[in-house]
């Protein structure tokens, strides 16, 4: 199209190579895990076979990892959004956490509504709730009193609690004895899912999300100016675009779809709120986001296969008796990887 | 010739993405010459010198040595070979001493520095140069002048011989330039061999002994003074075509009310390394240009984001086109038609990985919205953007190149053509012809003079003081954050000017 700039036609270059990208930072982490399982004695073919068999090779494997990529393109976008303007937000669990809170006050409050009011409801919820968490640090930022990094990462840790003291306390199920746990949803709070899977609605929203954040960066106003930002604030600043608005609403966003994702795992899985709401989607969404260096296609692949390896920490715990945390291990190697690469960058420079 | 020159780069060519830099140079450099490099911008001067630093690397040529090929392959190489630059951003470190910073710099540093050594061989080449600097001084304290002395002395004492300067004289006062050229005089009688590169023709006549034009890559001639003349000179530089260096004036329109821009006795507070602006009372009326002089780091800059919105003022009122805008925000600033064309287009006006469309559109966001927002309307940015540019007579390579890749007087084009494109009512210009040459900036003053014409404002900030008189309706000389006086042209010389603004009032001579 003739009307796209040259920057978009850029991005559109870039698409490809955001995907090539993924991967090979991904085969470098496998490379270095493969290590850590040879120290445990253990052959890492015979326990990638298992990951990737399980999750690859079967409908059903398939799609419990569609089910896990669904908060994690979530959060993923919640941080590429505002790390578009050099915002770091590792505060995606604890939106994830208060989208949750939300949604699920909604869901018990107005249970006696029907579906195709409700499940709006709840969603709006669920985007407000996290939206908020994140658009108070985007704020405290913008008026230069505090760093987003440090609030973000801060916060999660009290929207944890939040949801412990509420599931604990006033919100507790009297009919599941000792469970600290709410009551299910009704029917009408439920995300359906598709084909009888626990693939839910949440997968078009995710997309959706992921879609409308590329349009809205290479062809908006909003866009323009948030690259700009990006580009050179100081120019950005003298050519009077509001910075610390956009600090805020970008938060706002990123905030709301981490809650979003919040809302899918209550209302979709769960169908009622747990402490054990998620398994760190939020930091694993920082992960997939930084790896896909905030690229569409990229954020897609790498979501993918980080849920793969999320799955397959259990596998490996069946099969190979070994601890179905070292995962976390191959997680950490992931951002070492991404670090070392970035920091490499910087010096050369 | 018998002997083999000291410096001989042979059939050197460098090329760029899109850009032939250097084209089959030849360049010869003797011992105890001042060797002028003139070209107007994107001529290739400063490429090839960064080559022969060890900055880049040519693709092809060779550089020869007292007739010996050698390697350059870093600037470290260079120095081994005695070859040294002194560049128009010092490489400095502002919180350390002169002695400490020239010691940074000496090769085989010793593990113990020998202070009252050191401080000796400074004071004997300071002397023997006329480079006077107090080596105990901090660094951070010394003019833009003084310096550009440390820099050389750094060179000196680590013993290069081949000394290079790129556009040395640019934020010089002046006497300051003056005084520099008699240290280049001097340098020569010792044999130095001194290269320095610039498109000012004033100074290359006055200084140098001989004079290389260079015009889009490529070596025109290589002419000894005496033999070289403005006129001969220019017509090298530029091919065939005229000159005209003197922007047509009206009548100053005299005071129409209200004011374009109305400062009352404003101060600033002036936190951390700004300069506090003191009592400052400036009116700037429509149709006039009001030039303020000064060394930068005089309160300019200051005055700059003042009148744009960045900087709140501590007392005082500011009016603009009759309006109490103390408190305004930059956006309205902007949307009440102010340009703003800053010192360093580069940090502060330009977003350099996007296009220079992209670029022009953000200046002027609103004006290109659709739909609210959600799309832009690139036919009109470029639309708009074209005519500014045919209006000034730039060129462009490419509105769809990103700003990060066109060159320091291209960036230049841009951001005049971009601030001037919507007939802005006053227009806040920094150094507008930095960095451009001579044609272009002869445009850009043209432009500046017919927006005046044409009833705008304009504040012209600027360390030329020729162009400052050429175009100044009323000029203010800044001191330290005050304004230390308001002439009419007519009423001051450059001289006279150019001593305020250094804080020398009262020297006779310097």
């Amino acid at each position: 199209m003739n009307s796209s700039s040259g920057g978009l036609r850029s991005l559109k270059k870039e698409k490809f190579a955001g995907v090539i990208r993924v991967f090979g930072l991904f085969l470098l982490a496998l490379a270095a895990f493969a290590l850590v399982l040879l120290i445990f004695g253990k052959n890492p073919i015979r326990a990638y076979l298992d990951i990737f068999g399980s999750t690859l090779s079967s409908g059903y494997g398939l799609s419990e990892t569609l089910v896990k990529m669904i908060p994690l393109i979530l959060t993923a976008v919640a941080v590429a959004v505002p790390s578009r303007i050099w915002l770091i937000n590792v505060g995606g669990e604890g939106q994830l956490y208060l989208g949750a809170l939300f949604a699920t006050w909604g869901a018990l409050t107005f249970s006696s509504l029907p579906a195709w009011l409700l499940l709006p409801l709840i969603s709006v919820l669920g985007f407000l709730g996290g939206g908020l968490w994140g658009g108070l640090c985007g704020y405290l930022r913008a008026r230069g009193w505090v760093s987003e990094t440090i609030s973000t990462l801060l916060l999660n840790y009290v929207a944890i609690l939040l949801v412990s003291f509420f599931v604990f306390g006033p919100w507790k199920d009297t009919e599941s004895a000792n469970y600290p746990q709410t009551p299910e949803f009704s029917e009408a709070a439920v995300l359906p899912a598709f084909f009888g899977t626990r693939v839910h609605v949440g997968l078009v929203l995710a997309l959706a999300a992921l879609a409308l954040f590329f349009f809205i960066l290479s062809r908006t106003r909003w866009g323009l100016e948030m690259r700009a930002i990006g580009v050179n604030s100081e120019a950005a600043r003298r050519s009077g675009i509001p910075i610390g608005r956009y600090m805020v609403i970008l938060m706002f966003i990123g905030g709301g779809l981490a809650g979003l994702a919040g809302m899918g795992e209550v209302s979709a899985i769960q169908g009622r709120l747990r402490p054990s709401l998620s398994p760190g989607f939020g930091f694993t969404g920082f992960l997939i986001s930084w790896m896909a260096g905030g690229n569409p296609l990229g954020i897609l692949a790498a979501a993918f296969l980080l849920s793969v390896v999320t799955a397959g920490g259990d596998i490996l715990q069946m099969t190979q008796a070994i601890p179905g945390a070292v995962v976390n291990i191959l997680m950490a190697l992931i951002l070492f990887v991404i670090l070392a690469r970035r920091s490499g960058k910087g010096a050369a420079k | 010739m018998d002997s083999p020159p000291f410096i001989l780069l042979q059939a050197i060519t460098k090329k760029f993405p899109g850009v032939l830099a250097n084209d089959q140079v030849n360049l010869e450099i003797l011992r105890g010459e001042v060797h002028a490099l003139l070209g107007e911008n994107g001529a290739g001067k400063s490429t090839l010198m960064k080559i022969l630093y060890g900055f880049y690397r040519a693709d092809s040529g060779e550089i020869f040595q007292n007739g010996r090929p050698i390697q350059i392959r870093s600037p470290h190489d260079a120095r081994k070979f005695r070859i040294g630059m002194v560049f128009q951003d010092f490489i400095q470190i502002p919180a350390l001493t002169v002695a400490e910073n020239i010691a940074l710099f000496l090769p085989n540093l010793p593990f113990l520095l020998a202070r009252a050594n050191l401080f000796r061989r400074i004071d004997e080449i300071s002397k023997r140069y006329n480079l006077t600097v107090d080596p105990a001084a901090q660094l951070g304290q010394l003019s833009i002048g003084e310096r550009q002395k440390v820099e050389l002395l750094k060179l000196i004492l680590a013993d290069a011989q081949v000394l290079i300067f790129d556009e040395p004289t640019r934020s010089l006062a002046p006497h300051e330039i003056e005084g520099l050229f008699r240290v280049f005089a001097n340098l020569r009688r010792d044999g130095y061999a001194l290269i320095f590169i610039t498109h000012k023709l004033q100074e290359v006549l006055v200084s140098a002994d001989r004079i290389t034009v260079m015009r889009r890559g490529r070596i025109v001639e290589t002419l000894p003074k005496n033999e070289a003349t403005a006129e001969k000179l220019i017509s090298l530089m530029f091919g065939e075509k005229e000159v005209d260096s003197s922007p047509p004036r009206k009548e100053f329109l005299g005071e129409k009310n209200p004011p374009a821009l109305e400062l009352r006795q404003i101060s600033t507070r002036g936190e951390g390394l700004k300069t506090a602006l003191q009592n400052i009372n400036l009116t700037i009326s429509p149709g006039e240009i009001v030039g303020v002089a000064g060394v930068s780091g005089n309160g300019q800059k200051e005055l700059g984001d003042l009148i744009l919105g960045l900087e709140p003022c501590s007392a005082g009122q500011k009016f603009l086109f009759g309006q109490d805008a103390t408190s305004w925000p930059v956006s309205r600033v902007r949307g009440q038609g102010v340009a703003f064309i800053p010192e360093d287009p580069l940090q502060m006006a330009a977003f350099p990985w996007l296009t220079v469309q992209e670029n022009m559109a953000v200046g002027h966001i609103s004006r290109y919205s659709r739909q609210k927002g959600l799309a832009i309307d690139w036919e009109a940015v470029r639309g708009d953007l074209n005519r500014s540019l045919m209006r000034l007579g730039f060129q462009i390579p490419s509105l769809f190149a990103p700003v990060g890749v066109l060159s320091g007087g291209n960036v230049q084009r841009v951001i005049l053509a971009q601030e001037t494109a919507h007939d802005p009512r006053l227009i806040v210009a920094f150094y507008p012809t930095r960095g451009l040459d001579v044609r272009s900036a002869a445009a850009a003053r043209e432009i500046l003079v017919s927006f005046r014409n044409s009833g705008s404002g304009v504040l012209l900030i600027s360390e030329d003081l020729d162009e400052l008189f050429a175009l100044s309706d009323r000029l203010a000389v800044f001191f330290r954050g005050r304004i230390a006086g308001v002439f009419t042209p007519e009423e001051t010389t450059v001289r006279e000017v150019g001593f305020l603004m250094t804080g020398s009032k009262g020297a006779g001579t310097s």
